[in-house]
């Protein structure tokens, strides 16, 4: 008998069908996955089987945990499950735990609240399931505070409070999802670990089919609400019956051909950068010291070169980014764009920053949602000393919103009517109307559904085709860098240490810190839809 | 945690620095001169010097704001333009029944406002939540000082539980000055609680909303459980700050509110001050209030750092 | 809309009416004592009764509304007009010292009840409505200037306001073109809040004799002239009460009401 039968499971919310039929199973000691792009309902079957839905939901169906029907449990006999049977991991560390109790009181809650054990016992077992989730007593005594922590030390903590009383069935809703690459290999490491040691059922809620196929023993793959396909990790991804299926596995893995880059000129330099911040004052007399955030960049960008910058949230891409686009000054080297200085005296450069535009990473929130479309992408015109106006700049719209595959007639609509993929085409519209020399993408797909990226990707091809494109890409993502660059930056702790062609950096690593990131990301299986 | 209550203290007294310096000057810019508008237009000229003299209003500006701050650092504000007595006194006397009435008040308040706020949190959406949301609406529509009229009007006039107006004293014993301030406090108190009660649900529902409280539930507790260990010590934070902004409403409040109860507080001595033209009395009460104020806004952010850890980490 | 936003829109334009016909038409001569017609309770002839000198106290309210939107209105348009430029330059040199001299300002002003204030304008300048305006407007100063720069803080993080300031634009223009459309609902409903606090201090302010003086009529001194007919005249304060109450009342409906209206976030949570 499995561990967790999950049969005919319907969830209705205000009317809107959310699940429909869903069925699967978990058994002791295996990893299920349960993965699709946002809308699928994914979230919502581990929310389901939880009961922590919201208050209007209508669930019908049978969630069995070892026979006994979760669904038609009295409230109290639930709350007597949650935490002692099943334990469950959430997406956002950062916020998951109560910012004003210290940790080691928050893990033996979960024990105390069960009467599992006196207080005595409770904290030595907290103690002991924070060792064992890698928070060692010396570092991480119990009285810490939620925000002395990092945000996978902070994952840590709440996979301890999960498994303090050793449930039978663990639930891990996107866990790795808001951490980075290295800190999700360990906390994957982490989550195996405890699945082998305790055999404990895992249904592992994810987006990221690299990380589904490295850990699952078998997956479950979901679209609107719907299970399109279920079975075994490898017989799965060999088989591949239903084409969503595919068209995820291709779309994870998408690659675009980019034109061959002209010969080497050079367009954007970056000097021997260096950019501090004042730490707060810490001491009424004693200087606060600075943070260096970049630390003696240098590196040259090629008119017509799609050149990627990768590093771990942290490293000093985005304070570099800010730099390169003039918003901050530097406090020592230079940036210098087709020869002239991005920063000259005490003022950003208008004639270069004319020559720059950026897309930035969150579609929501990279638009005034006061403004029609047609304010939005023209805002860059603000820079021109003689900006189209009349015809003209209706031509420059309908030219911008064409080239990203919108409709000319979309210029008069409001923000909140398009996608998430249709508005980072908008900021792509809105970086390419004065035509820049270079555009810098900050995490620009990031934020995107598979199937969406892959087409945004198509579209920078598309675009270096027709527009001559040059570009500095940063991400963190090492698959979307190693398809749209021709060269590679890797920064660390506010240095470049290691820079080369693309292709040559993925493949033959040079710097430890290279190798050890290439390492973490996780891969997909090398088999296609046969 | 040190370091952040000497900051705090740091701010205080720059802050009431510069009230101090606010309130000496718009006093001082006062058209007229106190000495001859006490003697009356008949008066000798040197009569009016002798006065302005006695009173220390020949000095330099700077100076009479300097021994003013120190008389005032030492007890001594200096003397009152019409009764020739020492404004320190006459303040102590009303002192006495203004803060009480306040203290009295802003517990009351709390102590209404609390158990409503969570109440009507923990059956958001339900006829509960309704019943109270709907009271405190028009509670915090309510005049206090008309309130206060209907007080009197019920229980002291027709029911005569209470009388009305007037205060017994603190020397006839603690219960019998209490009981006079009884009416007036709920009179104060129960329009404050009813804006308290609103923001301590409103703290509440926010926090509801949480990650950590579905981090909480997942743990096994209960929704109640869920919000009396978790939610309610976060939304104190927002509380907090709403129950420093309502002392200085209640101070205020109290001031208005003895004239309808007839009390002798501070709002009785500082009316008559300002027909009287008596500008050292208004100066030194006004100064008090600001004082109390600001004090209290002081132990609220020391309150601060006792419920949020990451105030204590910072400087 | 919901009942809230209907109930209160409708409460406050009955008081607006109210005001506004009080220029043109009352039933009797507002200041117009008859002594013979003394303390008559709400009848026919005077609808809401007369006072001790035989005053209708239907056109006394009615008049008396004029006063208290007045100064509501002025005290909120002096609150928004230098609160909400000082919240959206400290916000633009967030974390610099003007953003922290503004801030402390701020808490200053705070530690000034509208009552202190006016005492201590009123022991300067002697009495009068002008005093009550100032007094309540200096104290909505430190609130639209908190509420804008709370807003507008994070605002500043979005990312259209960097691709704002990547097309070159200014803090000032930044601040006119995308922050302030988009904190205007909020100061909206802050400004109904702030205009049903008004009067309710405007009324005490004149009920100590602080407001508007003789023969300006006010809500709040009708109450302080009943105030010692209470025993035996009830209405002569019952009826400014629930003036007062159904305005702030209406007023506070509409403000939640909006609130609800123009953030969906909020929608459908109640109250």
């Amino acid at each position: 008998m499995s561990l967790l039968e999950i049969t005919g499971l319907t969830l209705k919310i205000a009317g809107l069908t959310i699940l429909d039929r869903v069925s699967f199973s978990v058994a002791s000691g295996e990893i299920v996955a349960v993965t699709g792009e946002s809308g699928s309902g994914k979230s919502m079957t581990a929310l389901s089987v939880m009961r922590l839905l919201p208050e209007r939901a209508v669930v019908n169906g049978h969630v069995m945990l070892e026979g006994r029907d979760l669904l038609a449990l009295p409230e109290a006999d639930m709350c007597a499950t949650r935490g002692r049977e099943i334990g469950m991991v959430f997406q956002e560390p950062m916020t998951a735990l109560n910012p004003v109790r210290t940790i080691g009181d928050q893990v033996m809650e979960t024990i105390l609240i069960h009467r599992a054990m006196d207080r005595d016992a409770a904290r030595a077992r907290a103690r002991e399931v924070l060792d064992r989730v890698g928070l060692p007593a010396d570092r991480f005594p119990l009285t810490r505070y939620p925000h002395e922590l990092s945000g996978g030390q902070r994952q840590r903590v709440v996979i301890a409070m999960a498994i303090a009383l050793r449930p039978k069935l663990l639930i891990a809703d996107e866990p790795t999802t808001a951490l980075d690459v290295t800190t999700q290999a360990q906390i994957l490491d982490l989550l195996k670990g405890l699945v082998e040691d305790y055999g404990m059922g895992l249904l592992m809620i994810t987006h990221d089919l690299a990380v589904v196929s490295d850990m699952a023993d078998r997956i479950v793959v979901m679209r609107r609400g719907e299970v399109v396909e279920q079975g075994e990790t490898r017989q799965l991804f060999a088989r591949m019956h239903h084409p969503y299926t595919r068209m995820l596995f291709e779309a994870s893995g998408h690659r675009v051909a980019l034109p061959e880059p002209p010969p080497p000129q050079p367009l954007l330099e970056v000097k021997n950068a260096v950019r501090d911040y004042r730490l707060p004052r810490r001491h009424l007399l004693r200087d606060p010291g600075h943070h260096r955030a970049v630390n003696e960049v240098s590196f040259t960008l090629n008119r017509g070169e799609r050149l990627g910058l990768v590093g771990e949230s942290g490293c000093g891409k985005s304070t570099l980014t800010r730099a390169i686009l003039g918003l901050e000054p530097l406090q020592g080297g230079e940036i210098l764009l087709g020869g002239q200085p991005v920063w000259s005296g005490q003022r950003p450069n208008l004639d270069v920053r004319r020559r720059m535009q950026v897309v930035f990473q969150d579609p929501y929130g990279s638009f005034n949602p006061r403004h029609r479309v047609e304010r939005l992408v023209t805002e860059p015109f603000h820079l021109l000393d003689d900006p189209p106006r009349g015809a003209g700049r209706r031509e420059a719209i309908a030219e911008a919103l064409t080239a990203v595959g919108l409709q000319p007639g979309d210029a008069r609509k409001y923000i909140h009517e398009f996608s998430g993929g249709q508005r980072q085409r908008i900021a792509i519209a809105r970086a390419l109307i004065i035509r820049p020399e270079l555009i810098l993408f900050d995490e620009a797909v990031n934020a995107l559904d598979v199937s969406v990226r892959a087409r945004i990707l198509d579209l920078l091809a598309d675009l270096c085709r027709a527009y001559d494109l040059s570009y500095l890409f940063i991400s963190h993502d090492l698959s979307v860098v190693r398809t749209v660059t021709d060269r590679v930056l890797v920064m660390q702790a506010g240095e470049i240490v290691e820079q080369g062609a693309t292709e040559q950096v993925f493949s033959d690593p040079q710097h430890a810190y290279t190798k050890a990131l290439i390492a973490a990301a996780p891969r997909l299986p090398e088999v296609g839809a046969a | 945690m040190l370091r952040y209550s000497l900051k705090r203290l740091l701010s205080l007294i720059l802050s009431l620095a510069v009230a101090s310096l606010v309130i000496f000057f718009v006093i001082e810019v006062a058209p007229g001169d106190p000495a001859s508008f006490m003697l009356g237009i008949n008066a000798q000229p040197d009569t009016v010097a002798a006065l302005r003299a006695e009173l220390g209003l020949d000095v330099p500006k700077a100076e009479r704001y300097l021994s003013w701050l120190a008389g005032m650092a030492a007890g001594d504000f200096g003397t009152s333009y019409t009764y020739r007595t020492p404004v320190a006194g006459m303040i102590a006397d009303r002192l006495w029944v203004s803060l009480p009435l306040a203290l009295y008040a802003l517990t009351l308040s709390t102590l209404i406002a609390f158990p409503a706020g969570i109440y009507a949190a923990a059956r958001r959406g339900k006829p509960g939540d309704a019943v109270v949301m709907g009271a405190t609406q028009l509670g915090v529509a309510v005049p206090n000082f008309w309130f206060a009229m209907m007080l009197v009007l019920i229980f002291a006039i027709n029911l005569r539980w209470f009388g009305a107006g007037g205060f017994a004293g603190w020397e006839n014993g603690l219960l019998t000055g209490l009981h006079s301030l009884t009416l007036p406090a709920i009179a104060l108190a129960l329009p404050q609680a009813a804006i308290l009660a609103r923001v301590m649900r409103s703290a509440l529902l926010d926090i509801l909303g949480e990650d950590f409280m579905r981090t909480a539930r997942a743990k096994g507790l209960s929704r109640r459980q869920a919000l009396w260990r978790h939610a309610l010590r976060n939304a104190l934070i927002p509380v907090l700050t709403i129950i420093g902004l309502q002392f200085s409403f209640l101070l205020a409040g109290a001031i208005i509110i003895e004239q309808v109860f007839y009390l002798p507080g501070l709002g009785r001595l500082v009316f008559q001050a300002i027909s009287a033209r008596d500008l050292i009395v208004v100066e030194s009460v006004v100064m008090l209030l600001v004082f109390a104020v600001i004090t209290v806004n002081f132990l609220v952010d020391l309150a601060y750092a006792l419920v949020d850890p990451r105030l204590r980490a910072r400087t | 809309m919901s009942r809230n936003l209907i109930l209160g829109g409708l409460l406050s334009a009955l008081v607006v009416l109210a005001a506004l016909t009080s220029f043109l038409w009352t039933p009797y001569d507002h200041a117009a004592m008859n002594i013979p017609a003394k303390l008559q309770t709400p009848g026919a002839a005077h609808w809401f009764g007369t006072d001790h000198f035989g005053r209708d106290m239907f056109s006394m309210i009615m008049v008396g509304a004029r006063t208290s939107i007045a100064v509501a209105l002025l005290a909120v348009g002096i609150g928004m007009g230098l609160g909400v430029p000082l919240g959206l330059a400290a916000a633009a040199r967030r974390g610099t010292w003007a953003d922290e001299v503004i801030m402390r300002g701020n808490d200053l002003v705070f530690a000034f009840p509208s009552l202190v204030i006016a005492i201590l304008i009123t022991a300067v300048f002697g009495p009068g409505a002008v005093n009550a305006i100032i007094a309540i407007g200096i104290f909505n100063i430190p609130v639209f200037a908190r509420v804008t720069r709370g807003a507008a803080l994070s605002l500043w993080e979005r990312d259209f306001i960097l691709a704002a300031r990547v097309a070159g634009k200014g803090a000032a223009r930044i601040s006119a073109e995308h922050i302030l459309p988009n904190v205007a609902n909020l100061l909206i409903v802050q400004g109904t809040i702030q205009f049903s606090l008004g009067i309710l201090a405007e009324a005490g302010l004149s009920y100590v004799g602080l407001g508007a003086q003789p023969p300006t009529p006010s809500w709040g001194r009708m109450l302080a002239d009943a105030q010692t007919m209470v025993s035996f005249a009830p209405h002569m304060a019952l009826i400014p009460g629930v003036a007062i109450i159904l305005t702030v009342l209406g007023l506070n409906l509409m403000g939640d009401g909006m609130r609800d209206w123009l953030d969906p976030r909020l929608r459908g949570r109640g109250g």
